[in-house]
């Protein structure tokens, strides 16, 4: 039998304007767990992608048990043995758990050409796998009345049920409380005992250090280098991801926050499961950091504040005056900016300029005759903000998706700063950029700070909350939990806010 | 053609460019059989023609620039050239639509033509943007109402004895220019204006680059559509007002099927199915290309059942090699 389940060798995948991956190795012993490690933007779900046939590699070939294969689609992945356990990956929420499981491969029955789906069968194979996942759940059950460890436990459940020799999780531990956690590793051991091999993403080291076998850490798209878990600490993992000393990977904080410019008192969502009565407020020359767990509704807190989702009750006041935001137009004419989470998603315009990129949150500041686009005012305002975001680019009239991520996210900082904004919401500002130009953009927000303007600053990485924010203000399950100054604010204490909720009883 | 692009093949390029390519070829073939297909006489002729369908593309170019599409603009064009024949007819004429209606401005006419498509425009523009139905089915339903609509209005009576100076606009030129062209070119103009010039053209663009993040950016993609819809509508009223001027007559089936031959000759041009790409000089292109397709095939003899086959296979190469630019990319 072959040392190796699954060899990638010398993977290399580009995009438009950026190396994502460059020539990269993965090796998977069979029955471990095998931790992929790197920060965001290093390259590891574009890996697990071109793994997955999701995306096609430029170079580099793929071995199953030793021999050469090719993937070319997820399908053709599942057939040979790879399955991907994705908590974003809902394939049909309406359906049932069985056919969830089934879909594309129901057990059929009848003659010849008149087959039809065996529904019975189907639910009674569907509930062996649940249970064999531990899952105490009817299989005919819509898919969407389950949490989402369940549903988890269902992906975990179809990748069994498919005899999956190699499973990816992939951030799967990342909304989960501590018992569910443990149920979690419970299973991925009974899968280990049956010599699956397991591809383990996750951002949490103490889960690494305990239940990964070995480690291979990535870094701006390179491959780093694999070591047994036993070998490593948190630090060397940390020191070995980031590729070079912490102590310069934030810039000076000189910044001082002055007086309050924004007051948030119990925002309400209209969704019941959303965020509920929080209040906050932020200072001039401030940058406020919130912090929480996937599902601590940050993202949709902001997105209130701007006008795309609905309040139910609450008030914002900006410079004592209270505002009513329906619409992204109004809190923009309230001159507050937001830069969304997913950029290619509700950030960049991808067949557009750089410059129209830019513009188009001002372009009435730009209107001769109240009609006419002055082409000049637009190029001066866009030439000015490439050379003081030095937004590396030939010119204003490339087109947008040619740049680096980190290049397109100072594109969109313009965007906002072309409107000279008071508030200035920015969600997950660094996703997806390499180090350098993280280092850029934690400039550029102190530098905004500094001149006076206020910064909400939403971070998965506490790390980079805790070398930028001035406060942290941490949320679990739509409630804000507390606020830490920044110098008392540890990732501990950020945990432990942020858990406040989960496993039924409320710290604090 | 682009500088940065280092390796430039031919194969490549040939492909790009094909449906152009063919036809030339196709356009030489034309002269190269009857020469009078490059006479003064038929150039005019493809001129004229070009005018009104060069309108109806602009008007859907918005559409598609914002991934969507008209399927109206066909049966639109058809109520406009009916609202105008029945108001425009010579006084004397045995089966005039209103037997006591006086002469009416021209103008006013065209005018009434343009407000009343533009307010069907307007409501698949709301229906569209606020209730979320898709283009595709939004505009097929308009394409059926307003059919409906121009049956009831005229009774399925064609249309004719039109008064001179209506049917005058097809043949008039000012300085050997036919009057329209003038039209074409001037309403081009203005729409390069808008969609250059103006917010709402760079809306349109920013809309049909990446809906949610125009959203983001304060766009008020809702009205944005609204305003696309109508002033297509408005366009088409207009071009069915030209087109009745020179056919000298309409009937509830005029302007039958121009909403596929507008989507082609935007594509052919660069307007991308995938939003938010397109330029009035290339939709220019497109719609010459088309015309002097039909105008070539028409000079070489085959049969008008052939022609539309060989219509419909260009629409379809149009598009996927539009496509083909982005399926590349995976």
């Amino acid at each position: 039998m072959n040392e190796y389940r699954l060899e990638l060798r010398g993977v290399s995948k580009a995009f438009p304007g950026v190396q994502a991956l460059d020539d990269v190795t993965l090796c998977v012993k069979p029955g471990t767990v095998h931790a992929l490690m790197g920060e965001n933007g290093a390259g590891k779900s574009t890996l697990m992608k071109c793994l997955f046939g999701i995306y096609k590699m430029d170079t580099g070939e793929i071995s199953l048990n030793g021999e050469k294969t090719i993937i070319h689609n997820p399908l053709d992945a599942l057939h040979k043995g790879i399955a991907m356990v994705h908590q974003e990956l809902q394939p049909i929420p309406d359906r049932s758990i069985a056919e969830n499981i089934y879909c594309g491969r129901y057990p059929m029955k009848g003659v010849g050409p008149f087959t039809y789906t065996d529904d019975k069968k189907m639910n009674e194979e569907a509930q062996r796998w649940l249970e064999e996942v531990h899952l105490n759940v009817d299989s005919r059950q819509k898919l969407n009345s389950l949490s989402i460890s369940q549903m988890q436990c269902v992906e975990i459940a179809k990748a069994v049920s498919m005899n999956a020799q190699i499973v990816i999780m992939d951030e799967p531990s990342s909304s989960l409380t501590e018992n569910e956690v443990e149920n979690l590793f419970g299973i991925i051991n009974e899968l280990k005992s049956k010599g699956v091999s397991i591809i383990y993403i996750s951002h949490r080291m103490d889960e690494i250090l305990r239940i990964s076998d070995e480690v291979t850490i990535m870094r701006d798209g390179r491959y780093v280098g694999t070591w047994e878990a036993k070998e490593l600490t948190t630090d060397i993992i940390i020191s070995r991801m980031v590729g070079r000393d912490l102590s310069n990977k934030y810039p000076p904080k000189d910044n001082k926050p002055g007086e309050i410019v924004l007051k948030v008192t119990e925002l309400t969502s209209i969704l019941p499961k959303s965020f509920k009565d929080v209040s906050f407020e932020l200072r001039k020359g401030e940058i406020l950091g919130f912090a929480g767990l996937v599902g601590a509704q940050r993202t949709e807190l902001m997105e209130a504040l701007f006008g795309i989702r609905n309040l139910a009750s609450g008030t914002i006041t900006l410079d004592n005056k209270p505002i009513n935001v329906r619409r992204p137009a109004d809190a923009i004419r309230n001159r507050i900016g937001l830069i969304t989470e997913n950029r290619r998603e509700t950030g960049i315009f991808g067949v557009l300029s750089i410059k129209d990129n830019v513009a188009i949150s001002s372009l009435n500041a730009y209107r001769d005759f109240g009609v006419v686009l002055n082409d000049q005012k637009i190029g001066k305002v866009v030439e000015d903000s490439i050379n003081r975001l030095s937004i590396k680019t030939p010119d204003h009239k490339t087109r947008i998706m040619s740049l680096s991520g980190g290049n397109q996210q100072k594109v969109i900082i313009a965007r906002w700063l072309a409107n000279n904004p008071e508030v200035l919401i920015m969600d997950e500002p660094t996703r997806g950029i390499d180090v350098g130009a993280k280092y850029e953009i934690y400039q550029i927000m102190i530098e905004l700070a500094k001149e006076g303007k206020a910064i909400i600053m939403i971070s998965s990485e506490m790390p980079e909350l805790l070398g930028v924010a001035d406060r942290i203000a941490v949320m679990c399950e739509g409630r804000l939990t507390g606020i830490l100054p920044r110098e008392e604010a540890t990732q501990e204490k950020i945990m432990q806010l942020a858990t406040a909720f989960k496993g039924g009883e409320v710290a604090v | 053609m682009n500088p940065t692009k280092k390796d430039f093949s031919l194969v490549d390029f040939l492909i790009q460019n094909a449906l152009i390519i063919i036809l030339i070829l196709l356009a030489a073939l034309a002269t190269w059989k009857n020469p009078n297909f490059l006479s003064a006489n038929n150039i005019k002729n493809v001129g004229i023609n070009i005018g009104p369908r060069f309108l109806i593309a602009l008007g859907v170019s918005g559409c598609l620039i914002t991934r969507g599409t008209d399927l109206s603009a066909g049966r639109m064009v058809g109520l406009g050239a009916c609202i105008a024949g029945t108001l425009l007819q010579n006084a004397s004429y045995s089966q005039k639509f209103f037997p006591d209606l006086g002469d009416m401005n021209i103008f006013l006419v065209l005018l009434m033509a343009v407000v009343i498509c533009g307010f069907m425009g307007m409501l698949n523009g709301l229906v569209i943007s606020r209730l979320k139905v898709p283009p595709f089915i939004s505009s097929l339903g308009f394409q059926t109402i307003v059919y409906g609509a121009c049956l009831v209005y005229t009774g399925a009576v064609p249309l004719g004895g039109y008064r001179k100076d209506y049917t005058d606009l097809a043949t008039r030129n000012y300085f050997g220019i036919p009057l329209f062209v003038i039209i074409a070119a001037v309403v081009g103009g203005l729409m390069w204006f808008l969609y250059n010039k103006t917010r709402h053209g760079k809306y349109m663009y920013a809309i049909g680059g990446n809906e949610n993040a125009a959203e983001v950016s304060g766009v008020n993609v809702s009205r944005s559509l609204v305003k696309i819809y109508t002033l297509a509508a408005c366009l088409y009223a207009f071009a069915g007002f030209l087109i009745g001027a020179k056919a000298g007559g309409a009937n509830v089936n005029t302007g039958f099927g121009y909403e596929l031959e507008a989507i082609a000759s935007c594509t052919i041009g660069g307007v991308s199915t995938t939003g938010g790409i397109g330029r009035v000089s290339g939709i220019l292109i497109g719609v010459m290309v088309f015309e002097m397709l039909k105008s070539s095939l028409q000079f070489l003899g085959v049969d008008t059942s052939y022609q539309y086959i060989v219509q419909g296979l260009v629409i379809i190469t149009a598009v996927a090699l539009d496509l083909r630019k982005y399926l590349a990319k995976r």
